[in-house]
């Protein structure tokens, strides 16, 4: 298993595992030896299920894609963390030279009552998908478009923009959050659309709707902890949940609805 | 019989051709609109596209995807940019020039009247993202901005940092959650697609697992778009995310849509090096990077220095010696050749021997670490994360890796690829790129034929074909679900030795090795006879654990790795056929004596459209589509 620079690990793993939605779950300890510094933590994982396999057990069901950081699809708490303990980095961007030999390694899924585990470390996160179709976009339809320049945006409002939308929706501010919160996600994807002017058409009803499907859906309110910028892998920043605040403000005074 | 295809394309002068096209298919009245249905298999920007823009035409759209949201498509991977013709920058940019570049650097295995309407439509997609709110560049006095990319000598490639796919991804996402809203896309997400059903000869409908419950579920529409990305993972090894495969598309090959061109694949020059053999997927640095990076290796073999240690005048910087008017920014197919050369030449770099240098030292000296980090900050975030060096003070390692597919199902102008019903799309077809893509064109593409394209040629589709009324009753619904469930039954039951990795690298391996960056007719011949003896070993020996009807993502993956040990055949099969050196095809048979590609314009200015003669066994016959090139005269590339 060496990698080409690494160093050997050997680790306990802690990992929850859980037949479906309706089963209670527990977790299962495994010995994960020989691990290279230079495997990402999904690699670990690969490794430990081919043992597994071989082994004739089960292996260990988890979300994962891209691998680059950038699908959102990859979750996990470890070690309590939503995406380990690394700032600003997914799972499958967690590399174990963040680990040391010896430690022991707890791994559990995304954990909210809005999130539903599937199997194992697999949850369903279709909750965000609904907040989106309830105003998350700029209604225009294929076609309609004037040129690209005949609208100016300054480069900051731009960038602002871009920062806010660069969210992954992988629901690491819902798992950190003590409420299942998802002001952050919902708050980033109002930002972006309020920051340009491309968006304002609809800004009052979208903050209005997509704040009313947040909280239709199973998750909790916002009291402001910042447990979730701690988390977001892409440093989404609480100054969104600010914005969404505004924005829902002027949108209930507005709303003719 | 090998049979000699029709494109379909409109004649009379290249600018006029879609225009005039556009004009002589028919229409479906806004009212009937709403009385027919398209399935659209996959969501990544061609597949998202395209169900926003049918569904806003008013079609009842059902929209597929294997991710557990269609946000999560791997289009979202896609990191540079993407081109237009704008010509913002006024440095000479037109529709013709990105139209020839895209020929040109296509090696002249492209089909011109869909390049060409490619560069026409690429402004208006700009256009359309904008209005979305995609986030773009901008310049400090609000326009947009744009970049360089390979194989170009304007700038015209437009970009969010570094993060463009997700971008124009999440444009497209939420062009379809509005449309979810307004009900008019079904979504369907943790599907799998297992097979195309055929009703008299059309392409009626599909069957698919549904990976939280395993449960097989059939679904009939009026036609069927796939939308489903590229095989780059036969090579198990490359920039594609895990879960990309090539099983959607080949089981449409199996029900009798021709393949074309399987053996070109792009190998992108700068990704992060093997550093185990635990690996599980590459990672792509974008070619955006080449704008600043200066790509070198240590001018004597074997050098083990520290790179900042070696100094300037035993440094060479081999593409920009090699290629003084195009330098770092040639075309990917010739930067990876080059980078491989100086591997086997010994010249090769860092712990492995298998890489070479991309350093920003100049790039930071002359503009500083702040502007070189607004850039490309997380790209070289995520080198840091992998390598745990730091890119603003070591030199990055790069080595090139499989990233992209130009070869996939064959289809005609309007995107209908052999079967009648069946329309592919994006990375899945095979007709814009020829045998090289240019950096930033894939998502041009893909957009093009999602928003542009298909909402003409599918209305012509339906308006010209005599649609009988089928649902999900029917006979072939039926039996295509016995089928699928049996040839899930099949890997469980097994119970071999192995598991569904170990074959997957395995094919990896005789991938790369023999249908890799060059090849030679001895280790084709080679992987053509290993190939079917690991897919016999595969079907004894496999490993499958778990139940049929859960989550199971061994079971996942081991339909998928039953596909390419089928595909990888086809593939080394294609390229031991085609008797010339493309862009993205090298055969070391066939190279000019400065070891550029050398193409057989005499033999082989076709493409090779592979048709199986039947469902149940591997024997295939070639169609040939000749390819004319009236605009753009038939030249040797030269990038010097």
């Amino acid at each position: 298993m060496a990698g080409a620079g690494g160093k050997n690990l050997n680790l306990k793993l802690k990992v929850w595992k859980q037949k479906g939605p309706n089963d209670s779950g527990h977790f299962l300890n495994y010995d994960a030896n020989g691990i290279s510094t230079d495997m990402s933590f999904l690699e670990m994982l690969d490794v430990m299920n081919e043992d597994l396999i071989s082994n004739g057990q089960e292996p260990i069901e988890f979300d994962h894609d891209c691998r680059e950081g950038i699908c959102g699809t990859c979750s996990l708490v470890i070690n309590g963390e939503p995406h380990g303990p690394d700032k600003g980095t997914t799972t499958c961007q967690l590399h174990m030279r963040r680990f040391k030999d010896g430690d022991t390694i707890a791994i559990e899924p995304f954990r909210a009552k809005a999130f539903p585990v599937i199997r194992d470390l697999i949850v369903d996160r279709s909750a965000f998908d609904r907040i989106i179709e309830a105003g998350g976009y700029i209604s225009t339809n294929t076609g309609n478009a004037v040129d690209a320049n005949a609208m100016p945006i300054g480069k900051a409002e731009a960038d602002e923009a871009f920062n806010s939308a660069a969210c992954i929706g992988c629901g690491a501010c819902v798992a950190a959050c003590k409420n299942a919160s998802a002001s952050l996600f919902t708050s980033a994807k109002l930002s972006h659309l309020a920051a340009i002017p491309q968006g304002q058409a609809e800004r009052i009803s979208r903050a209005n709707s997509m704040v009313a499907q947040m909280d239709s859906e199973a998750f909790g309110a916002c009291t402001n902890t910042g447990a979730c910028e701690a988390a977001c892998p892409k440093e989404i920043s609480i100054e969104n949940i600010a914005v969404m605040n505004r924005e829902f403000a002027i949108s209930s005074l507005k709303s003719r609805k | 019989m090998s049979k000699e295809l029709s494109s379909n394309e409109p004649t009379g002068p290249i600018e006029e051709r879609w225009q005039s096209h556009k004009f002589n298919m028919k229409l479906v009245n806004p009212a009937n609109k709403t009385k027919h249905s398209v399935i659209i298999v996959g969501t990544g920007l061609a597949g998202a596209s395209a169900a926003s823009t049918l569904a806003e035409l008013g079609y009842n759209v059902k929209s597929f995807c294997i991710q557990d949201s269609p946000r999560r498509a791997h289009s979202i991977a896609a990191q540079g940019g993407i081109n237009a013709a704008k010509n913002y920058p006024n440095d000479g940019d037109s529709v013709f020039r990105l139209f020839y570049d895209t020929v040109k650097g296509g090696d002249f295995r492209s089909r011109e009247s869909n390049v060409y309407r490619l560069a026409q439509v690429s402004n208006n997609i700009i256009d359309q993202c904008v209005a979305q709110g995609v986030p773009f560049a901008r310049e400090y006095g609000g326009t947009l901005s744009n970049r360089s990319f390979g194989g170009a000598q304007v700038s015209r490639t437009f970009y969010a940092k570094g993060q463009t796919g997700q971008q124009l991804l999440l444009g497209a996402y939420a062009g379809m959650m509005k449309q979810s809203a307004n009900k008019k896309i079904e979504i369907f997400a943790r599907r799998e697609m297992l097979d195309l059903v055929l009703v008299d000869g059309v392409a009626r409908g599909i069957t698919v697992r549904n990976l939280t419950t395993g449960e097989i579920e059939s679904h009939s529409a009026d036609a069927v778009l796939l939308c489903t990305g590229g095989y780059g993972n036969v090579f198990y090894l490359s920039t594609n995310a895990m879960n990309s495969n090539v099983t959607a598309s080949w089981r449409c090959h199996k029900k009798g849509a021709y393949f074309a061109n399987p053996c070109y694949t792009q190998i992108h020059p700068t990704c992060v090096p093997v550093s185990g053999d635990y690996q599980s997927k590459l990672t792509l640095m974008s070619e955006s990077l080449r704008n600043d990076g200066r790509v070198w290796v240590p001018k004597e073999k074997g050098d083990k220095r520290h790179p900042n240690e070696i100094p300037e005048n035993e440094r060479d910087y081999y593409l920009e010696r090699i290629y003084p008017s195009f330098g770092n920014l040639v075309p990917r197919d010739v930067a990876s050749r080059q980078a491989k050369f100086r591997v086997d030449e010994g010249r090769g770099v860092g712990p492995t021997g298998v890489a070479v240098y991309l350093d920003f030292k100049s790039a930071i000296e002359k503009k500083g670490e702040a502007a070189i980090k607004d850039k490309y900050g997380n790209l070289f975030q995520m080198y840091e994360k992998i390598t745990g060096e730091n890119p603003y003070k070591v030199p990055m390692r790069i080595f090139p890796a499989v990233h992209y597919t130009m070869g996939g199902l064959w289809v005609d102008y309007n995107l209908q690829s052999s079967i009648p019903g069946l329309h592919v799309l994006g990375e899945a077809n095979f007709s814009d790129h020829g045998s090289n893509r240019l950096g930033a064109s894939a998502l041009m593409q893909g957009l093009a034929d999602g928003y542009f394209v298909i909402p003409y040629t599918l209305g012509n589709f339906i308006a010209n074909t005599e649609l009988a009324d089928v649902d999900t009753n029917h006979e072939a619904f039926k039996k295509s679900k016995e089928k699928c469930e049996k040839s899930l039954q099949k890997l469980l039951d097994i119970k071999g030795t192995k598991s569904v990795d170990y074959f997957h690298k395995k094919l990896g391996h005789i991938m790369w090795e023999y249908v890799g960056m060059s090849r030679n007719a001895t280790g084709l011949k080679k992987a053509i006879e290993e190939i079917p003896k690991l897919r016999e070993e595969f079907w004894k020996d496999v490993r499958v654990l778990g139940e049929n009807n859960f989550k199971n993502t061994e079971l996942e993956k081991a339909g998928r790795v039953a596909d390419f040990l089928e595909l990888g055949e086809l593939m080394a099969r294609d390229a031991l056929n085609r008797e010339e050196s493309c862009g993205g095809h090298f055969r070391e048979e066939h190279q000019t004596p400065e070891n550029e590609a050398k193409r057989n314009d005499e033999d082989f200015c076709h493409v090779s459209a592979w048709e199986l003669k039947s469902e149940e066994k591997l024997d295939w016959v070639e169609n040939k589509e000749p390819l004319k090139f009236e605009y753009v005269k038939l030249a040797n590339r030269s990038y010097k």
